[in-house]
């Protein structure tokens, strides 16, 4: 058997000379928690990616819901195998910024790998939510939705209605008619509770739901949510519930499809939900801008987005930074954005694809995915509408539920549900800031 | 009679008894004892800082109202969860135990859920009593009850028991129907022609002799409720309303996973450790008395 030896040892040599070129390809690893169209849609641009140029690889990988792909980020990277890219949405972004050393700052990223990048470029509603108050770019904004109010035309109609209610007075007052008219177990309703009807409610009235422009200038944050903007609608929404006028669908978006199904005919949602809507709605619809109580100055301000970024994690190779970067400029990429927003119903993320889609006519035949940019830009942001960005979000948006379920139930008034939800927030703040200011 | 095997020496027992020895040392000392260590820090989701706290964590935890607050709910849950599941057990055992055509089919039957996961069975409770969709919640809405467990506390508690003793029952039975068939049919038998009635046979005398299977099931069933709910939950009522389904495990996970507060979930997880221990030994020292083996 000896005599093979040699000649084995040349093949393998000779095996490994011509997988060469193959192993000089650098894999980067992304994670998102993207599902059904939306899954393929980040299959395809990574594929499109690939197949564009010859050193890089993005390999995506689907890591569960939001808040579970945080979560597997955050353990693969105590246990030094985070991933290059990671898919966080808008509420960890307190998180993700606290964590210095964990992540790559993506105006550091580009500016390393020396690949145009120009911040200006982007909406900066968008960008404002992910970058310093200096106006550092900290992660990429991807998918980017905001809240909107679909509507059910056909019920509309019923109650002599042909264009969908603009101001909470009416929202409520159609809703009450359309609970005697046909809808006996829903009005209107939303998903994400806290997102309508502190956060996007807040920002859509011009009134501060924290300090410190809603933590986006420090950690050093309090929470005041409980003004009297908010206590009066918090209040409307209890009294509606009690005949079903306003009726509850849970703290996330699982109730979703009771505005699908035909139950609920009026329903605060994300403006991300088109494809869900175009899909499986069988009557006549439409997504109209959030109401707005008209007595509130200024209102309405703009809305704040919801969705997700993509953030850089710490301590990779230089030349996977660059890998990372040329990603991005590629994402950027005007014809790319515009698809991507044509396709998936999320928000164009630079001016120009916005302008580009516009230019197109494709608003025309789809007005309800001009909405939320609308409302995005209606007015130049305040500090009050710059966004959010408060430690330990996800924990918070619980505790912000739990009491606006208590004021609903009738168990609390909703000055008592708010202020409670204002105290148990603060010591969640006070916690975060702990934890990270040292 | 000393019917102990006696081994010469120690190496051979030392070698049967490693192979459990490591699974337990690294399935469950050393986590619990790195939850022990955690539960004296402070530390950052990422784990970048990292102060030592001393008992901070666990004086937050006892200044917390709300913590108190799980600590019933949960003691009210488990007993639920362990009375409803134990009894419906024994009922459908002691029902399948009889000479009846088919009892092998009904038998099958029964033992089926316990292969559903949690999590699922907390799904299809979801999908049964979902307020607008549901069967059940439907069947309920005519006979003009409101439920509605979105809003009402009361409602998702009854949910989440109902949930997690569905999924618990095919467990209980399994060993009932062992311990029934254990039983000598003579001592019924002779029970039956000394006049005694089927309930009265049933409580002097199958109940007595099944109590070391119904205290064994009692302790497996209480550490069930305290821990194993946690999908039925997470997946039926995330805790809520309110607060009105946070059992003690699933605020750990709250605190801990969305929360970022690794320390005083630790803390809450140490004090979870010995609350069931302490309840496992409570069991064994009072209960195991009255049990006839």
């Amino acid at each position: 058997m000896a005599p093979t030896h040699p000649f084995r040892f040349a093949l393998t040599a000779l095996a490994l000379t011509a997988a060469g070129p193959a192993f000089a390809v650098t894999e980067l690893q992304w994670w998102h928690a993207m599902t059904g169209a939306n899954n393929d849609a980040v299959n395809r641009l990574a594929e499109e990616f690939n197949a564009s140029q010859p050193d890089y690889k993005i390999v995506p990988a689907y890591k569960g819901n939001y808040g579970e792909t945080l979560n597997a980020g955050i353990a693969a990277f105590r246990a030094g195998t985070a991933p290059h890219i990671m898919q966080v949405f808008e509420v960890g972004t307190a998180t993700m910024m606290a964590a210095k050393g964990a992540v790559k700052p993506v105006y550091q990223l580009m500016k390393d790998a020396g690949e145009p990048f120009d911040p200006k470029a982007y909406l900066p509603a968008i960008t404002g939510y992910y970058s310093t108050s200096s106006g550092d770019m900290l992660s990429f904004p991807f998918n980017s939705s905001s809240m909107v109010m679909w509507v059910n035309k056909d019920a509309l109609k019923t109650i002599g209605l042909d264009e969908a209610p603009k101001t909470w007075p009416e929202v409520f007052e159609a809703a009450k008619k359309l609970r005697a008219n046909g809808f006996p177990n829903c009005g209107f309703s939303n998903t994400w509770v806290s997102w309508a009807h502190l956060e996007q409610l807040s920002a859509w009235h011009n009134v501060p739901l924290a300090t410190r422009a809603n933590g986006l200038d420090g950690f050093d944050t309090t929470l005041e949510l409980n003004g009297p903007l908010q206590v009066k609608h918090l209040a409307n929404l209890a009294e509606a519930q009690k005949d079903k006028t306003f009726d509850y669908s849970g703290r996330y978006d699982n109730g979703f499809g009771r505005f699908t199904a035909g139950e609920c005919p009026i329903m605060l949602g994300s403006s991300g939900s088109y494809g869900n809507v175009r899909g499986s709605a069988k009557f006549a619809w439409a997504s109209a801008p959030l109401p707005y109580y008209p007595d509130a100055p200024g209102a309405p301000q703009n809305s704040i987005i919801g969705g997700a970024s993509l953030w850089v994690m710490g301590g990779k190779k230089p030349d996977e930074y660059k890998g990372v970067a040329k990603f991005f400029a590629f994402l950027s990429d005007t014809d790319r954005q515009a698809k991507l927003h044509q396709t998936t119903g999320y928000m164009p993320i630079t001016k120009a694809a916005y302008e580009k889609t516009k230019a197109e006519g494709f608003y025309e035949k789809n007005p309800a995915l001009e909405v939320p940019v609308k409302e995005l830009t209606n007015k130049p942001p305040t500090e009050n509408s710059r966004g959010l960005r408060l430690g330990n979000m996800p924990q918070m948006r619980d505790v912000w539920a739990e009491e606006i379920e208590a004021a609903l139930a009738g168990k609390k008034t909703a000055k008592q549900a708010l202020d409670e939800a204002a105290t148990r927030g603060n010591a969640i703040l006070r916690q975060f800031e702990r934890q990270v200011a040292k | 009679m000393d019917n102990r095997v006696v081994f010469g020496g120690w190496r051979l027992p030392l070698a049967l008894l490693l192979p459990q020895l490591l699974i337990v040392g690294v399935f469950f000392y050393w986590p619990a004892s790195q939850a022990v260590w955690q539960s004296f820090l402070s530390q950052d989701a990422f784990g970048l800082s990292t102060e030592f706290v001393g008992i901070a964590n666990y004086r937050a935890l006892f200044d917390d109202p709300a913590y108190y607050a799980s600590l019933g709910l949960t003691f009210l849950f488990a007993a639920a969860v362990a009375g409803l599941s134990l009894s419906a057990a024994l009922l459908l055992a002691a029902m399948a135990d009889r000479e009846i055509r088919g009892s092998g089919i009904y038998r099958t039957l029964l033992i089926w859920p316990y292969a559903v996961a949690p999590a699922v069975a907390g799904v299809l409770f979801g999908f049964l009593f979902q307020p607008s969709l549901g069967m059940v919640a439907r069947g309920l809405r005519d006979l003009g009850i409101p439920w509605n467990p979105l809003l009402d506390g009361d409602h998702a508690l009854i949910l989440v028991v109902l949930a997690s003793a569905w999924k618990q029952i095919s467990y209980n039975f399994l060993f009932f129907l062992a311990g029934l068939q254990a039983i000598p049919a003579s001592v019924i038998e002779a029970a039956a022609i000394d006049g005694a009635g089927p309930a009265r046979r049933f409580w002097t005398i199958v109940f007595p002799l099944l109590s070391p299977t119904t205290f064994f099931l009692l302790v497996v069933n209480v550490v069930y409720a305290f821990f194993e709910t946690f999908g039925v939950i997470d997946t039926l009522t995330h805790g809520g309303p309110g607060r009105s389904t946070q059992t003690l495990v699933y605020k750990v996970y709250l605190d801990g996973r969305l929360g970022a507060d690794l320390g005083g979930s630790a803390a809450q997880s140490v004090v979870l450790m010995v609350i069931v221990i302490a309840l496992t030994a409570i069991q064994f020292r009072y209960v195991e008395r009255k049990v006839a083996y």
